[in-house]
């Protein structure tokens, strides 16, 4: 008989006026007993929505029934088949708007806790099993992976478990991506990605940091000169869009990329590290934008003992960010100025000393206030200015998190790689793109996404670019 | 890992290194830079590419000490291994067409407006390459400059050497005596780089600058490295590093850039401490 508690099990969390000081990961996990409790709850569906509601299809009551049965390990055999990064999953889809929304649970009462639920499987077999993966006999074909974020870490286990030789090119030192300069550590500790990255390895997927395609190296000679038969590129979203508003490049102005690659890639919070980072301890700062990566941002921006602000111009209904980050950022003491929109940095500037140092420093910001009207093209409702209601709001400084645009380095060095009008790649169902044996998938096909969708489309590409080589 | 063929002490603060790095040597040109770490939990920090030699596969640095990461780097022997090193990054300098080119260079900048002066006078390019110093002591590559341009004049601050001028004026006297360029290519500290501009546009010569600005990955992700070029927001690791000297906005790269001084001059302060220390 099934649990039919209306309730998921609370994911238990490290305080929030502690976590608040420190950079360890806020969710601490299920227990056993919470687990296999939890997993009791699952009906399991013979037709399961869970499953449609995922980008690579997880198993997902198959799996759960032996959580519920204490099997964890079979549970976990059963995630890797679909999912090639278990342990990050479970951290950072938004399960709420995928598997969980499709959850029958879901309907009266709350769903099934499925990412809970895989986060568990996965860390109890990472703690547990030290077995490592055997890579496969190769098939004699050669495929490269342009960048090593979710997508193309994907793309390169499957093909690597059907005995393709992959070679992943990474452009920074620390293969990851997104997942270890974008992601802080106290939503996604760096050591489960290291520990997904050296599964990959196992399989035998040769990883080539230092490696910039587009300038390194072209496609067209990692084709015709290094003979890989087929390439995909996962190399993610690109540069930073700003608001073109005055003063935005102010010292004391970053843009969330910036801002989290020192925080987490280069671990500028540290003390003694080399890399610096403006000093936060008692300033103020504004991160403006309402996705993900404001929340990351902010909640960064707090450990290093800032007063933090987000300022969205919509409603918090329209904030695009998880609920749950959000509810942690409250909880954390990150005040939120919703309905504003800043119209200018403000800096400061000493005119009786040309070189006082604190000249060209952000010292505020200038908003107006906004009130929503008819929904727009993306059916949220349009934010319209209040009329006469600017004001001014001290800061020290003021991070851009308004999302990216794709980077133009691959696509302006292959020749035929066709492109959409954002300047994303542009691919078919399949994640072909204009050039025969090309494929692309992740944010540099479709602009700034989730992790789990890149995912999806890495998986796709693998098999396609299996079918297209195995007819070769 | 990459090795360290050659190192070089160029003047008391200046060092060329030669570091074997095939991936970047293959396909490297004049203008472009690589990013460096010194160890594992080191700082990434652009430096631009001064020479390249396809065979051997290496690539030539040539770096001042500022920091604190340029202060490890400069304890690193000949032999030993720096933990990364990529490129090549940003666009090539345009030499095409060029007939006449005065290359400015000023201080450690000089090594890097060295490659843009030999490519342009490999080419048959005439060109009057325009070096300027402290003093005669802190003169480097003088047989690469004399090798790399048609007219070499050098100043120092204080006259020990050649003139007594800024570059600025050494420029000014070879365009008033007559000189017609096609382009002026400057390349040193912000502030040089900001009055040749200002010169070259009261003579109406089209100038390019290579900006140098503080940057994370060198890729087009981080925007760390954003100037004002023409009122637009470009970014130096991928519109760049050069651009139209007449459309940047110095004053607010000079700030930008001075954004972690207190940070840096702390840091090489203690980097400094700790190999004293190691020496005892």
């Amino acid at each position: 008989m099934a649990n039919m508690s209306p309730k998921k099990n609370p994911m238990p969390h490290q305080d929030p006026v502690v976590r608040a000081g420190n950079f360890q990961e806020v969710a601490l996990g299920y227990t056993k007993e919470q687990a296999m409790d939890e997993a009791t709850r699952c009906l399991n569906c013979k037709n399961p929505h869970c499953v449609e509601g995922c980008p690579v299809q997880i198993r997902i009551p198959e799996f759960i029934a032996k959580v519920a049965e204490g099997d964890f390990e079979a549970a976990y055999q059963i995630i890797a088949k679909d999912s090639a990064l278990p342990a990050v999953c479970g951290r950072v889809c938004p399960q709420e708007t995928q598997c969980e929304s499709k959850c029958v649970r879901g309907i009266k009462a709350e769903s099934v806790g499925i990412g809970r639920l895989e986060r568990f499987v996965a860390d109890w077999h990472n703690a547990n099993v030290a077995e490592k993966a055997v890579a496969p006999a190769s098939n004699g074909h050669k495929v490269a992976v342009i960048g090593s974020g979710p997508s193309g870490l994907t793309c390169a286990g499957d093909l690597a478990r059907k005995g393709y030789e992959v070679t992943v090119f990474e452009a920074l030192h620390l293969a990851g991506g997104v997942l270890v300069y974008g992601i802080p550590e106290f939503r996604l500790p760096k050591t489960i990605v290291q520990k997904e990255v050296d599964g990959l390895k196992d399989l035998g997927v040769k990883i080539e940091t230092n490696t910039v395609v587009g300038r390194s190296i072209t496609i067209d000679e990692l084709m015709d000169e290094m003979k890989f038969e087929a390439v995909f590129i996962g190399s993610g979203a690109g540069l930073p869009m700003f608001m073109h508003i005055p003063g935005e490049n102010l010292k004391g102005v970053y843009s969330a990329n910036e801002f989290l690659t020192r925080i987490n890639l280069m671990k500028a919070y540290r003390e003694g590290a080399d890399t610096p980072i403006m000093p936060l301890k008692g300033k103020k700062v504004a991160v403006v934008g309402g996705g993900n990566v404001a929340m990351d941002a902010a909640r960064c921006s707090k450990r290093l003992g800032a007063e933090v602000y987000i300022v969205y111009r919509r409603s918090e209904a329209e904030l695009p960010a998880r609920k749950e980050e959000v509810e942690h950022a409250k909880e954390e003491g990150i005040i939120f100025k919703t309905l504003n929109n800043p119209t200018e940095i403000l800096g400061y500037n000493n005119p009786d000393d040309k070189r006082d140092p604190k000249n060209g420093s952000v010292c505020g910001i200038k908003c107006v206030e906004m009130e929503l009207g008819e929904p727009d093209a993306s059916g949220r409702r349009r934010p319209i200015v209040k009329e006469g209601s600017e004001f001014e709001m001290e800061m020290d400084c003021v991070i851009m998190a308004l999302g990216t645009s794709p980077n133009p380095l691959i696509k302006s060095t292959t020749k035929g790689l066709e492109i959409n009008r954002k300047g994303g790649i542009i691919v078919n169902e399949d994640g072909l793109t204009s050039r025969e044996g090309v494929y692309a998938g992740g944010d540099a096909v479709t602009g700034a996404a989730t992790v789990i969708l890149a995912m999806g489309a890495g998986k796709t590409a693998a098999k396609a670019i299996d079918e297209y080589l195995s007819k070769k | 890992m990459y090795r360290i063929v050659k190192k070089r002490e160029l003047n008391p603060t200046v060092t060329l290194m030669e570091v074997e790095a095939p991936m970047v040597a293959r396909k490297c040109e004049p203008g472009q830079f690589i990013i460096l770490r010194v160890d594992a939990d080191g700082e990434r920090i652009p430096l631009t590419i001064a020479d390249y030699d396809r065979e051997k596969g290496t690539v030539t640095i040539i770096f001042q000490i500022v920091g604190a990461t340029t202060e490890k780097l400069n304890h690193k022997k000949e032999g030993e291994y720096l933990q990364d090193f990529v490129g090549p990054l940003g666009k090539a300098t345009e030499t095409e067409g060029l007939k006449r080119v005065a290359v400015i260079g000023g201080g450690v900048g000089t090594a890097i407006a060295y490659p843009v002066a030999k490519k342009l006078h490999d080419v048959g390019c005439h060109v009057d390459l325009i070096v300027g110093f402290r003093t005669k002591d802190l003169i480097i590559l003088k047989d690469e400059f004399e090798a790399a341009s048609t007219n070499l004049i050098i100043g120092t601050d204080d006259g020990s050497y050649g003139k007594k001028a800024l570059v600025t004026d050494l420029l000014k006297e070879q365009i008033e005596a007559g000189a017609q360029y096609d382009r002026v290519i400057a390349i040193g500290p912000v502030i040089m780089m900001k009055f040749v501009c200002l010169l070259t546009k009261q003579y109406n010569i089209p100038t390019v600058v290579s900006m140098n600005p503080i940057m994370i990955d060198g890729t087009g992700m981080c925007g760390g490295c954003r100037l004002t070029v023409g009122g637009e927001t470009k970014f130096a690791c991928v519109d760049g590093p050069e651009f139209d000297g007449h459309l940047v906005d110095f004053d607010e790269a000079m700030a930008r850039g001075a954004m972690y001084r207190d940070f840096e001059l702390h840091a090489r302060e203690e980097t400094c401490n700790l190999f004293k220390q190691e020496v005892k």
